[in-house]
């Protein structure tokens, strides 16, 4: 692709084999490749301080690809805007994400912005994740060819000027592709597993360590929807919305989740699962792509976790406070999760469980 | 160094003659170093370097006494660190950087039992240099018992360390920063100090750090200091007149940039630590990476980013202010067309970078 001889694209390497395969493709497309690995979180992490070893990782396959890498340290920003407001929403009993505060505010904000500063009017992530561009010129996100891998969710806060200055270079390779191509060219990430969950929350350690360590936990009661006490949790501010673990019930019954909590009182009511089934579910801080013709859009439909299937429902409301209307019951979304509105497989805007 | 990495295998604790060959090539570096810091040869400890000797200071002598050990804000991490970890007591410090005199006079005063005050004699990131003297005269009035110890790593290539650190009973050195090689340093260890070994085993360095030495980077240790002590005071005239053409050029070419050390205040030659305002140095330090400036901010972690500098802090510097610091390091290598080159550059990446973040604030 002589096109793209010497355009500079700043890569976000994480260390992992999507964006490390992700360089190695821009490169042997002919682009001016710099490879960055943010240094987020600055205190223990399942790869050592400052996630160390995913930083080697990224510079030594920078290295084998013969790009420049840099580390950019990016920790009084990413305390800010990701860890404080998880810390802070969970406070209030709701179930932030912060992955996707995380794209918002670092990766497709600060990272961008620097990016831009430095001559790189592009930047691109290893993100399961396709950009496609529609008759009249704008852009959406679309899910990746490998669904089950598919991000689209967690990049739903894109808009117009974010998508036209990125490439998603992997979004039309399944995972195995990726691999296979990693294990080609030699990268050392080719059988790096998978990252998972929260990068400054510790598998050894856990949500509620973390939490415990910054803020005051508050020990709850919790209630059938008779008010009937049938057992206790440690942290209220830890109970999430269709949770059934850990909520200290006598066995035996049919299975119970947590279908409320009540922060002021410190209760969690529980129920069965079809007591967890909402007919609507109101939404805030909305963003869009910037592309619907009409509004609200049509033939939608919601996707209210990374990994989970998105339903038909149709939106009623303002621009910024909206409902979402279920097609057919849905399970009830915790305050807090990323609220995701697709068009087929393409993303139109996204927003904010209340 | 190179004789001893191929032709001279020798184990300098042996007895044979390919191991006495080894035993007077460091003697030798012993005795250079000891006249580089001005001490005698026997007081002379070689560690691995910088970092090991300040651990083997605090922690040596915290061994030793079981007294409580006190540092500045704006030490060294391989000080702070031992000092923390012992239940230590951290001193603020004045503007400029330097232990606060007073503050330290206070602690000595109503703590009885501290047994080391350790302060640096050039701050490794703002080359200001603290008044050893000074510090010696406290601690004599308040804690006679205390010893001082000093990371001089950074004041070896610009001191006349037998005159400014002759009070510090313990003093860090280390090879690569006056033109030696890495992975060899000394303490100096005066005559009557009590200090418990750290690293235990064989007994070498007179029962002060076990391990074999390594030898070949000792002896370029050693040169190294026998050609400092030479070469020095031509050093300080020629590198200090690049640095202040540097920082008065920069003051002059570009608005809104500060002299990170304040008036008043001594400073090595070797370093120029300036602010810029409204900009990121990161972004300045990539940029600068293109023009072949290689240049740092404050210092890295294991991850190879910056750190924001704890030494800035400590001198009440806010956190914006100090993510626009650059550091210009200037040694011997370092000649005026580095200089010119550096006036070309650094200017117009500066507006630039101004420029930009303009741009975004204003969208």
């Amino acid at each position: 692709m002589t096109s793209n001889t010497r355009a500079p694209v700043m890569v976000a390497m994480s260390g992992g084999v999507d964006s490390s395969v992700a360089a190695a493709l821009l490169r042997d497309d002919g682009y001016e490749v710099v490879g960055v690995t943010l240094r987020l979180w600055g205190g223990e992490s399942d790869t050592g301080c400052c996630a160390v070893s995913d930083v080697d990782d990224a510079r030594r396959v920078a290295d084998s690809l013969g790009i420049e890498h840099h580390v950019f340290n990016l920790g009084d920003d990413f305390e800010r805007d990701v860890v404080a407001p998880y810390v802070a929403d969970h406070a209030m009993g709701r179930t932030p994400n912060p992955c996707v505060e995380c794209n918002r505010h670092l990766k497709f904000h600060r990272l961008r912005n620097r990016a831009a500063a430095l001559g790189y009017d592009r930047i691109a992530t290893g993100h399961h994740a396709r950009i496609v561009e529609r008759p009249d010129g704008t852009r959406r996100i679309a899910r990746a060819l490998d669904t089950a891998k598919d991000q689209s969710y967690v990049l739903h806060m894109l808009d117009q000027v974010q998508m036209a200055g990125l490439l998603l270079p992997i979004g039309d390779l399944t995972k195995d592709e990726v691999r296979r191509h990693a294990a080609a060219i030699g990268l050392r990430t080719a059988n790096k597993p998978d990252s998972q969950d929260v990068c400054f929350i510790t598998r050894a350690r856990g949500r509620e360590d973390f939490l415990g360590q910054r803020m005051a936990l508050t020990p709850g009661r919790v209630v059938d929807a008779s008010g009937v006490e049938v057992g206790t949790v440690d942290a209220v501010e830890l109970v999430t919305i269709g949770q059934r673990r850990g909520l200290a019930l006598a066995g035996g019954a049919a299975p119970r989740y947590a279908v409320d909590v009540d922060m002021p009182t410190a209760t969690v009511t529980v129920g069965s699962a079809g007591d967890l089934l909402t007919d609507e579910t109101l939404v805030d801080g909305c963003t869009w792509t910037g592309t619907s013709t009409s509004f609200p859009p049509v033939n939608l439909s919601v996707q209210t976790s990374a990994h989970g299937a998105a339903e038909p429902a149709t939106l009623v409301g303002e621009l910024n406070q909206l409902t979402v209307q279920w097609a057919q019951p849905h399970r009830r979304v915790a305050p807090g999760q990323s609220v995701v509105f697709y068009e087929a497989d393409e993303v139109v805007g996204g927003a904010t469980a209340c | 160094m190179l004789p001893w990495l191929t032709d001279h295998p020798g184990n300098p604790s042996g007895g044979h003659a390919a191991a006495r060959a080894a035993r007077r090539a460091i003697d030798d570096a012993r005795d250079y170093v000891a006249t580089l810091v001005g001490c005698e040869p026997g007081e002379v400890v070689f560690t691995s370097g910088g970092t090991e000797a300040d651990n083997l200071a605090v922690d040596g002598v915290v061994r030793a006494t079981s007294g409580l050990p006190v540092c500045s804000a704006a030490e060294h991490p391989a000080v702070l660190a031992p000092v923390n970890d012992a239940g230590g007591i951290v001193i603020p410090t004045n503007v400029g950087g330097c232990i606060d005199l007073e503050a330290l006079a206070v602690v000595l005063d109503s703590v009885d039992d501290v047994c080391i005050v350790s302060t640096m004699a050039v701050n490794n990131e703002t080359g200001v240099v603290t008044d050893l003297e000074a510090v010696a005269d406290v601690i004599a009035q308040y804690a006679p018992q205390a010893l001082l110890h000093s990371d001089a790593v950074q004041a070896a290539a610009w001191m006349d360390l037998p005159k400014s650190a002759h009070r510090a009973e313990l003093v860090s050195v280390t090879g690569h920063k006056f033109g030696g090689p890495k992975g060899a340093g000394a303490l100096i260890v005066r005559a009557g100090v009590s200090l418990d070994p750290v690293i235990r085993g064989g007994g070498q360095e007179r029962e002060r750090r076990s391990g074999t030495q390594n030898v070949p980077a000792i002896v370029g240790l050693g040169e190294a200091a026998r050609l400092v002590v030479l070469e020095r005071e031509a050093m300080i005239q020629r590198v200090g007149a690049l640095r202040d053409r540097l920082e008065e050029g920069l003051l002059a070419k570009i608005v809104g940039v500060n002299r990170t050390i304040p008036n008043g205040f001594a400073r090595t030659p070797g370093v120029s630590h300036v602010c810029f305002e409204g900009i990121e140095s990161e972004e300045l330090l990539f940029l600068l990476e293109r023009e072949g400036i290689a240049a740092s901010s404050a210092s890295s972690c294991a991850s190879g980013a910056q750190e924001p500098s704890h030494v800035l802090a400590a001198m009440g510097i806010d956190r914006v202010t100090a993510s626009g610091s650059l550091r210009l390091s200037l040694g011997h290598a370092s000649s005026d067309t580095d200089v010119d080159h550096a006036l070309v550059a650094i200017p117009p990446a500066v507006e630039h970078l101004r420029d930009h973040a303009r741009s975004v604030q204003s969208q």
